[in-house]
């Protein structure tokens, strides 16, 4: 570790906390309907879409038509990418003449796009046309992206109304989104991203004949449109197989650091949009500090890690910290703050192979997944992920005092504790019983790229990433085969909406519910205690629920690596 | 619930025409105009003819260039299509080796390159990126001490004095962006072709 590595962690959360306020303020006003300095341009066009497509912008929704009106716009967006995927051979912008993509890939990959996961069975550059990389994948990068914006925008009214049966109107909250918060941004981040050397072409893949003589064929696409937004929507789906790890879509020091505060940017503002609608920004700024709190010791110990390296490099006399999977670019700093920041939000964009991170480093990654990615989290997903832990730990607050729990005004009663417990238990049935089931079928078992307890780690690290619609991978494990395509799917799937309805159902509740005012007894929700008790039922949680896998995994290969026991 | 269907698929249609057809067509538009070299990938001409990428790293073999880093790139079994073969720096397929820290395979190969990079340069420590791959297998660059470590052999390879190599590897380095993001690198295609034309 290096002063100059703990200097660029630092920079790198200083800005993202001071884009907290002015982003959060933004987004308050777009969802609230309210003008900006772009309505003179858009509103225009926001009009004109919501007459063609019949859409009532005064009138608000039910929760449970809000989550139905989610649902049926899921449906059709999965058609688009499976549609596209299958049919690419007999459609335009398909210069490399990839051929039709089969079925269970595509459903596994129109799965994943739909539900922000973007795990890749395929590879970019390999697999799919330029068409379906912008009309299949970069658009459900947007409208998934909206969506869990929206969705917490949703959550958030439930707390922040009283007494009222509707909770907004999910098509004028899905195309304010899109229009002035998604789109502006990434025209201008796309356009950035090209100065730094990113491809945006739609020519044909470049044939170079190198120094040497040798040919060399070297992919090239619509590159920079489509990473703008899978970094700011915390998508993670790459353009190619290496993701960001490669040099035409990471080409430099600033585009990495960029990308990162792309990553965390919107799903950070989302705290301050909390505060501001439930009239007390402190609120956010609380949930924002748990948020630090298990990013900053889990940062500290991935690099201390990478930067320590292996026992086995050690004996080769090597030194300088793991260099395996990692990019000259980047070094050691970089790669570990990017593994910890794209698995702390749900965005799954890799800059190095975690596959080949040592034992613990790798282990970060993991353990902010299966926390249920609440460490600001995947836009939008993050923030309603966070309100049900926060809402477990009020509840736990309460029962230790005798005192029905209140938070933000609200009464927290069984029905917000089940839906949220529902929502908390149903994300490790996934993770843990699918890798249960990998281990003990020999064809998948036949996946894994590594032997021993790394190889334990791959499926784990698979299905929590797919559950928890994160999207990296330990990429080794082959996970294109008919039985990973469709148990990934099914977790992603699951992942997805065993998480959304439960929430929607708690705003729901709570937005019908009377606003009780502060008293002597209220247990207030802005202060250190609060954030401890947060962060400790998180941990109480977590550790309970995947401690054991933990300790197959990378705990007993960590022990190993120590003893330079090789698999 | 009827009413919603319609703006099911209306509204889908708009925003997908909007972020998935306008946006990256403009996008591209603008991109060929402002940055044309960028857009198109870096490309580095030599005679009319494409040589790679700036950004790209490609294989060097020969004794008289430096070398980048290993590549675990592969690319289809020209004889059984459903396998795979090394192909390093294989710019249509990136990816990396994927091997863990307790892996033996990794431990053998690193060993294997260790052992040849002390034979031709004992006199110095092996960097770790010259026996590491990268996580793309396209890595463009090494560090300076990588480059540094195979100047007496270039050298050799070359008849050149060691000293006329060293000094082509500083202008080639890059530092940290503003000092501070990122590591000194230096990349490996620019460092090589400097050479060659010192060596005219």
């Amino acid at each position: 570790m290096t002063a100059i590595g703990w200097f660029q962690i630092i920079l790198y959360c200083a800005i993202v906390v001071a884009l907290v306020k002015p982003l959060g303020w933004y987004m308050t006003r777009v969802f609230n309907g309210e003008a900006t300095f772009l309505s003179p341009v858009l509103r225009p066009v926001e009009r004109g879409f919501y007459w063609i497509s019949g859409v009532d912008e005064r009138r608000e929704q039910h929760w449970l038509t809000y989550t139905v009106a989610m649902l049926l716009f899921h449906i059709g967006g999965f058609l688009i990418i499976y549609g596209v995927m299958r049919l690419q051979a007999m459609l335009p912008f398909n210069p490399a003449d990839q051929a039709a993509v089969a079925p269970d890939l595509s459903f596994n990959t129109a799965v994943s796009f739909l539900t922000n996961t973007n795990w890749q069975n395929y590879g970019g550059e390999s697999t799919v046309s330029y068409l379906v990389q912008m009309l299949g994948l970069t658009h459900q990068n947007f409208l998934s992206a909206a969506t869990g914006i929206v969705l917490a925008v949703a959550l958030i009214r439930g707390f922040a109304r009283a007494s009222v049966r509707t909770i907004g109107n999910f098509w004028v909250d899905i195309t304010r989104c899109t229009l002035y918060i998604l789109l502006p941004i990434c025209i201008v981040y796309s356009l950035f991203l090209v100065s730094q050397g990113m491809p945006q072409t739609l020519g044909p893949y470049v044939d170079a004949t190198t120094l040497e003589g040798a040919k060399q064929t070297i992919a090239v696409g619509p590159v920079a449109s489509q990473v703008a937004i899978k970094m700011l929507g915390t998508n993670g789906g790459g353009f190619f197989n290496a993701n960001a790890a490669h040099p035409f879509e990471n080409p430099t020091a600033l585009s990495n650091f960029v990308q990162m505060i792309s990553i965390f940017a919107i799903g950070a503002a989302m705290t301050n949009v909390f505060g501001r609608m439930v009239g007390n920004q402190r609120q956010g700024w609380a949930i924002l500090a748990v948020m630090g709190v298990l990013f900053i010791a889990g940062v500290s110990i991935c690099y201390w890690s990478e930067a320590n390296g292996t026992t086995a490099l050690h004996a080769l006399g090597l030194s300088g910290g793991n260099m395996e999977g990692k990019e000259v670019r980047f070094g050691i700093v970089a790669s570990s703050l990017f593994a910890v920041v794209t698995t702390a939000a749900s965005c799954g964009a890799v800059n190095a192979m975690h596959d080949s991170f040592t034992a613990l480093g790798g282990m970060i990654p993991l353990i902010n997944m299966q926390l249920g990615e609440i460490i600001v989290g995947g836009v939008g997903a993050g923030l309603y992920g966070m309100l049900l832990f926060v809402v477990l730990a009020i509840f736990v607050a309460g029962l230790m005092v005798g005192r029905t729990p209140e938070y933000v005004g609200k009464k927290i009663e069984a029905r917000e504790v089940k839906m949220a417990m529902l929502a908390i238990l149903v994300l490790p049935l996934m993770y843990l019983g699918w890798t249960a089931v990998a281990v003990v079928l020999p064809s998948a078992v036949a996946s894994m790229a590594n032997a021993g307890p790394h190889g334990f780690t791959e499926v784990l690290y698979a299905f929590t990433s797919a559950t928890g619609n994160n999207g990296s991978a330990f990429a080794g494990l082959t996970g294109n085969t008919f039985f990973y395509n469709l148990t990934l799917a099914s977790a992603m799937f699951v992942g997805r909406f065993f998480m959304i309805v439960p929430a929607m159902a708690i705003a729901g509740s709570l937005a019908q519910k009377k606003s009780v005012p502060p008293s002597a007894g209220t247990f207030p929700t802005t202060g250190g205690l609060f954030v401890g008790l947060v962060v400790g039922v998180i941990l109480i949680i977590g550790g309970l629920t995947f401690f054991p896998a933990l300790a197959l995994g990378p705990i007993v290969e960590h022990l190993a690596m120590n003893a330079n026991t090789l698999f | 619930m009827l009413r919603e269907i319609r703006p099911a698929i209306v509204l889908l249609l708009l925003l997908t025409a909007v972020t998935g057809l306008a946006y990256p067509l403009a996008i591209t538009a603008i991109a060929g105009v402002i940055f044309p070299s960028q857009a198109q990938g870096s490309l580095i001409e030599k005679d009319g003819k494409v040589i790679g990428s700036a950004l790209i790293g490609q294989e060097f073999k020969e004794d008289k260039y430096f070398h980048g880093r290993p590549s675990a790139t592969l690319a289809p079994d020209p004889n059984d299509s459903s396998k795979t073969v090394p192909a390093p720096y294989n710019a249509a397929n990136s990816g990396g080796s994927n091997l863990g820290p307790t892996s033996k395979a990794l431990n053998d190969r690193i060993k294997e390159d260790v052992e040849k990079l002390k034979a031709e340069n004992p006199s110095q420590p092996v960097p770790i990126d010259l026996v590491t791959t990268s996580g793309s297998g396209l890595d463009p660059d090494i560090s300076p001490e990588a480059a540094l470590f195979q100047v007496p052999r270039v050298a050799k390879a070359r008849n050149l004095p060691e000293q006329q190599v060293r000094q082509l590897v500083e202008p080639n380095t890059k530092g940290r962006f503003i000092g501070v993001l990122g590591e000194p690198r230096v990349n490996v295609l620019a460092l090589n072709l400097a050479l060659d034309g010192a060596s005219k």
